[in-house]
């Protein structure tokens, strides 16, 4: 392998990870607050409709991921008034989106644009660009460092860099404001919180809203960046690797971002090579696909490490003494 | 918040009433705690303490009243309100985050900005301030889930003077205490009240009235029934007003007349899953036809003995019931096999061990006992038959209604526990277990059960009976042991011991021969009158 | 407080259901369609014609399987979401018998493949079982990460050691003596005309099976003793139930109902082993569960329920403009309002019941 190629691969993998980690952080937003949510890949779903929609009616990928953003709020309230307001079962919540994501996109899809469930393919304005890091072109001929600059760091689209961005930024958060301690807070033992006068019920919304925002951010690039166009069920599970990852990582954001670049290196492995050798034994691309998922039960088996959940997830809260 | 009133009480309640579906907990209350005193609360369980200071801390929504602090009429809607009304109150169940550390702890919801590091920074340094004025040490750096019950219990009172309680509200804060946690305790209050703190205590335990408070109140069955000097009164006539009408237990029974050792238990051990040690030791046997006692304070190792016993938790040491070894640990150790070799258990919780409350009657009645081929039909379970056996009991027990198709939930608590000893005792065991017989159940029930464990006595069998009720262990036992931190303090007959010496030992004293002050026989007896749960 | 059983069962499920419903057809509106007519031409093609009986009857037997399974993991207090890929591990299982063997005859296969596909599908939950009743992991997450490695396995094995020569990923036919007799065969038998269709007999399988569920929840030691752990896991331990049979067993059998599917879908149907045999059925399982209120009667009800919701949505794209993701939609909403929203309904109910019920005071035990 030579690092033409070990770059290329690595830029894929910097291209799949981008959605796994909006939607783990996503996730690690909501169920550090204690709502579980097995629904990032519907929100993701419809982010990912209306971003590519609305970027294909009015040329504009910025209104497009505005929608996306709206839609996927939209399903986050519905998972908070079904989870938070009504005490609903979480999981059940997060089923039933799922479904109605799949189905409402298509529909509406088929609706409006008439083409078997798809947007049409978006040109120039309807998606997002490349954005060239400074000196990129100019650092090009210096060995190794060139073009890992050039052609893996630089020339990914804004959400990507956004993205990634996002990893400190929640870190911050979580760990450095008030906030974040409230959040955690609330997730570990929702009547600490409640007992010293602050609104359980509305830190939970904001987590889940936030949620929402970022699978919104994802689902736009799944259509607007990373591919052109919405088609149906384009998530494909992408929100349960998200979901494996935030297991993986322990509910911690840096941690998260190696599950995600871990995990879309897989995906970018398997998408590249129909099987690869590994120590003279041939790995089919289904075991690299299923890898994620394997690892997660791993982890969640306790074998390597125990994934401790947040204490209070799953549960409403119920005032008691 | 301007400067309080000195005149004017810190806290007058007027006319507080609350229900709760049917049950009204609270009844037309009005209190006043005057400012700088500690002021008592007591009553049993159930009188309706935890609801009236729940309403104080805008947990719950009174139905009627007045609240007024420091002679203001004051709304609290919910408990943030109550914290801005200067209150502050430490619950029965700590409300920490476990894997926080003291200082997150202390500053949650009331951090000074919306970045951690200035609002923990001055956490730290009022903290320091706050450890020095009152003793109260704690490290702000240790993660809660390190710390004891006692130093947790610091870091809840804390939580609230950092919030500028001036009334402090504590509710039961001695139950998970040692009794040198709770001197220690008393003496924080004792500070408080000395730099004018207003200081609520509820307790269920008389002791802590006499030793600490100014002032008490009593609570009766959701009603104010009194509200008197410490100083004026006495343990008896609190305790008389507690209670409402002394209730005698006595139970009719002649002397008995035990046989061979039924069940023999020698250096039993527990270590629970925290790697705490529960039972340290514990030796003793039961003969047939007598009614061994297990006296204590709740949490001294009495639940994990009935626990082993009964197969639900591992221990080690060895067990024999009619000399025949029981196996502790291996495969066959389930509450199934106790069963099958004549054991039968009447658990301390019928609502979390004893009963499906969603099962009807009649399959609770044979809850447990479902292998049994009476209630079989080969491959299934014969429903027929589990309903006429129901039928019978509850013709038997007498228990209301005589409904076999009714969810247990339903009926009374004394109902629900007719139907467990039922259950229990129509198996006609060689060792019935029961765990505090008579735990929510009203009067009439209470004679009934006792009569009939009285009655499986006289039939020959061996009974091993824990409660935390001093009355009932005296009343019923035949013989006592009493258990103080997982182990047996020594055994006495009930004709030749009293009510002091027992509650000596319940508290570790064995020296029961020395000279006891007045106030350690009252802490002592106090301690028996009921438990945490 | 509690409702009167039959509001409990009949009253709040149908509330929710039509909840569910008149927001579908709020969407129906959006599309430019008229719901009403849209609700007629459904119900016309699921059950106006013995065609379209045989494929509400037909997806309703797949919904059987996965309703129950998910149901008597329900009663375990066990949320068992893989039922899609025990099902698929279940397809597997009777493909790999149906392949076997030459077999002369169905009556012969049937049996052999109704094990196949229940060895295949409990062994598929064993190992979430396992890891629940052992280590604590949580069944929710292990169960949706299976479903993934069962898809991949899947087409592993398709792409690979079972596939068939051609271009196509997927399995040989299976010999003829697999093929299970369809509807109009066992109607014509007696004379009557039943227009062609996948229904088959699979479908007394899945009535069989419903029976068995029944038996085993309510006339059996271990389905009393599944309910009792659902109900309490202390009080369990206290009546000497061990928590870990019981995981493992109800898993166990909620995986082999799953599995179970595969017979109708499989065998049943395609007569080859495809990449896909499920096609969402596992997750329909939740919702005809939530429905059903995992009572095996609640669960055949709300199966045929859903197996008319899928093939009058089919009718509905035929017909209209309306798009057979409409089923989709109208699931999820099904599950969100009987599932999740529960309480939203159950709220004024019961208010409703407490202020009407005054009268005649029940409620004699709060204590």
């Amino acid at each position: 392998m030579d690092l033409n190629t070990l770059i290329q691969i690595l830029d894929s993998t910097i291209r799949l990870a981008t959605p796994l980690l909006l939607a783990c952080l996503a996730g690690l937003f909501s169920e550090r607050a204690g709502v579980f949510d097995i629904g990032l890949e519907a929100k993701m779903l419809v982010a990912a409709f209306f971003s590519a929609a609305v970027a294909a009616l009015t040329g504009s990928v910025w209104l497009g991921l505005l929608a996306g953003i709206a839609a996927s709020l939209i399903f986050a309230l519905i998972h908070g008034i079904a989870s938070i307001t009504f005490r609903g079962d979480q999981l059940i919540s997060g089923v039933a989106l799922n479904f109605l994501a799949s189905g409402m996109t298509v529909l509406i899809a088929r609706d409006w644009f008439n083409q078997g469930g798809r947007t049409p393919a978006l040109i120039d304005g309807g998606r997002f660009q490349p954005v060239e890091l400074p000196f990129a072109e100019a650092l090009q001929g210096v060995p190794v460092l060139g073009p890992v600059y050039n052609e893996l760091l630089s020339g990914h689209t804004i959400l990507t860099y956004v993205a990634f961005a996002m990893v400190p930024l929640t870190w911050y958060i979580l760990f450095r404001t008030r906030f974040g301690l409230r959040l955690r807070a609330v997730g570990e033992n929702p009547a600490a919180v409640d007992t010293a006068g602050v609104s359980v019920v509305r830190l939970r919304y904001s987590a889940v809203l936030i949620a929402g925002v970022l699978c919104g951010i994802a689902g736009a690039y799944l259509a607007t960046g990373l591919a052109a166009g919405f088609v149906k069920d384009m998530t494909a599970g992408r929100g349960f690797i998200a979901l494996a990852a935030l297991i993986f990582a322990k509910w911690r954001p840096w941690y998260a971002m190696g599950a995600c670049l871990l995990f879309g290196l897989l995906d970018a492995i398997g998408n590249r090579y129909q099987s690869i050798e590994l120590l003279g034994i041939a790995v089919p691309g289904q075991f690299m696909q299923a890898l994620p998922y394997i690892l997660t039960v791993v982890i969640l088996a306790g074998f390597v490490g125990k994934a401790i959940p947040p204490r209070a997830g799953g549960a409403a809260y119920v005032k008691e003494r | 918040m301007g400067r309080p009133d000195r005149a004017a009480p810190a806290i007058e309640l007027k006319g507080i009433s609350k229900s709760f579906g049917p049950v009204q907990a609270n009844k037309d209350i009005s209190i006043r705690v005057m400012p700088g005193t500690i002021h008592g609360i007591i009553g049993e369980n159930g009188a309706g303490k935890s609801t009236l200071m729940s309403i104080l801390y805008g947990f719950y929504k009174a139905d009627a009243g007045e609240i007024f602090i420091a002679g203001r009429k004051t709304a609290i809607p919910d408990s943030q309100a109550a914290i801005a009304a200067g209150i502050g109150m430490v619950f029965q169940h700590f409300k920490l985050v476990e894997n926080f550390t003291v200082l997150e702890n202390v500053v949650l919801g009331a951090e000074s900005g919306a970045f951690l590091k200035p609002s923990l920074a001055k956490a730290r340094e009022l903290l320091t301030q706050l450890a020095a004025e009152y003793e109260l040490n704690v490290d702000p750096d240790a993660l809660i889930q390190d710390l004891g019950v006692g130093m947790q219990q610091r870091v809840e009172i804390l939580k609230a003077l950092y919030r500028q309680a001036d009334i402090l509200i504590l509710d039961e804060p001695t139950g998970v205490l040692t009794p040198a946690e709770a001197d220690h305790l008393f003496r924080i209050l004792e500070g408080l009240r000395a730099q004018g703190k207003t200081i609520i205590l509820i307790t269920h335990k008389l002791r802590e009235i006499m030793e600490v408070t100014d002032t008490v109140s009593v609570m009766r069955r959701g009603e104010m029934t009194a509200t008197v000097k410490t100083a004026q009164t006495s343990p008896e006539q609190l305790a008389e007003l507690m209670v409402g009408r002394k209730v005698l237990l006595q139970v009719d029974k002649t002397a008995a007349t035990p046989k061979d050792t039924v069940l023999s238990v020698e250096n039993l051990k527990v270590v629970d899953s925290k790697g705490v040690t529960r039972l340290k030791g514990v030796s003793l046997n039961v003969r047939a036809g007598e009614i061994l006692g297990i006296a204590g304070v709740a949490g001294n190792g009495q639940s994990e003995l009935l626990e082993v016993l009964g197969g639900i938790r591992a221990g080690t040491g060895r067990i024999t019931l009619n000399g025949e070894e029981i196996d502790l640990t291996g495969d066959a150790s389930d509450a199934r096999t106790r069963r099958a070799r004549g054991i039968a258990h009447v658990p301390e919780d019928r609502h979390r061990e004893g009963l499906i409350l969603d099962f009807h009657a009649w399959e609770n009645v044979a809850f447990g006992y479902h292998h049994d081929p009476v209630y079989n039909n080969g491959l299934f379970m014969d429903n027929d038959a589990l309903r006429r056996d129901t039928e019978a009991k509850i013709a038997k027990f007498d228990i209301r209604p005589a409904n076999c198709w009714q969810t247990a939930k339903n009926f009374s608590g004394g109902n629900q526990q007719k139907i467990v000893i039922a259950r229990e005792l129509e198996r006609n065991p060689d060792l019935l277990l029961v765990g505090q017989p008579t735990r929510g159940v009203d009067i009439g029930a209470i004679e009934f059960i006792h009569q009939q464990i009285v009655a499986l006595r006289d039939a020959g069998k061996a009974v091993l009976l824990v409660s935390v009720e001093l009355d009932e262990i005296m009343s019923l036992s035949d013989r006592i042991a009493v258990m103080f931190d997982g182990q047996i303090m020594g055994e006495r007959l009930p004709s030749e011991t009293n009510e002091r010496e027992l509650g000596l030992m319940m508290a570790g004293i064995t020296d029961t021969a020395r000279d006891v002050s007045v106030e350690e026989v009252a802490a002592n007896l106090a301690k028996t009158d009921g438990a945490t749960p | 407080m509690s409702l009167p059983k039959w509001a409990d069962v009949v009253l709040i499920p149908l509330i929710n259901l039509f909840l569910a419903l008149f927001v579908s057809g709020l969407v129906v509106l959006l599309i430019g369609e008229n719901p009403i007519n849209a609700m007629k031409i459904m119900v016309n093609g699921a059950v106006g014609s013995t065609y379209g009986w045989g494929y509400t009857l037909f997806y309703a037997t797949n919904f059987i399987f996965t309703g129950l399974a998910v149901a008597v993991a329900f009663h375990a207090r066990l949320f068992n979401i893989g039922g899609e890929g025990q099902a698929q591990l279940g397809a597997l299982g009777v493909a790999l018998v149906c392949l076997a063997l030459p077999w002369p005859h169905w009556t012969l296969a049937l049996p052999f493949a109704i094990l196949g596909g229940a060895i295949f599908g409990a062994g598929w939950a064993a190992i979430p079982a396992y890891l629940q009743a052992k280590r604590g992991s949580h069944i929710v997450i292990t169960t949706i990460m299976f479903n993934f490695i069962a898809s991949a396995l899947l087409v592993y094995l398709l792409v690979g050691a079972l596939k068939a020569p051609g271009m196509a990923p997927e399995s040989a036919r299976f010999p003829e003596g697999t093929f299970l007799p369809s509807a109009r065969d066992v109607f014509g038998m007696i004379g009557i005309k039943f227009a062609r269709s996948p229904l088959n007999v699979s479908f007394i399988v899945g009535l069989i099976a419903c029976f068995m569920v029944w038996l085993l929840l309510w006339r059996t030691r271990l389905g009393y003793e599944i309910r009792a752990y659902g109900h309490s896991e202390p009080a369990a331990i206290y009546a000497g139930i061990s928590p870990f049979k019981i995981i493992m067993v109800t898993m166990l059998i909620s995986g082999a109902l799953a599995g179970l599917m595969a017979v109708n879908a499989v065998q049943g149907e395609q007569q080859r082993l495809l990449q896909d045999n499920v096609l969402g059925a596992g997750f329909v399982g939740i919702a005809v569960a939530l429905m059903g209120r995992s009572h095996p009667v609640g669960v055949l009800i709300a199966a045929i329920l859903f197996g008319a919701l899928y093939q009058g949505g089919a009718e509905l794209e035929f017909e209209t403009s309306v798009p057979r993701e409409m089923i989709l939609v109208i699931q999820a909403l099904v599950i969100l309002f009987t599932g999740a929203l529960d309480n939203m309904v159950r709220g004024p109910v019961e208010g409703a019941f407490l202020h009407f019920g005054r009268r005649k005071p029940k409620l004699k035990a709060a204590e």
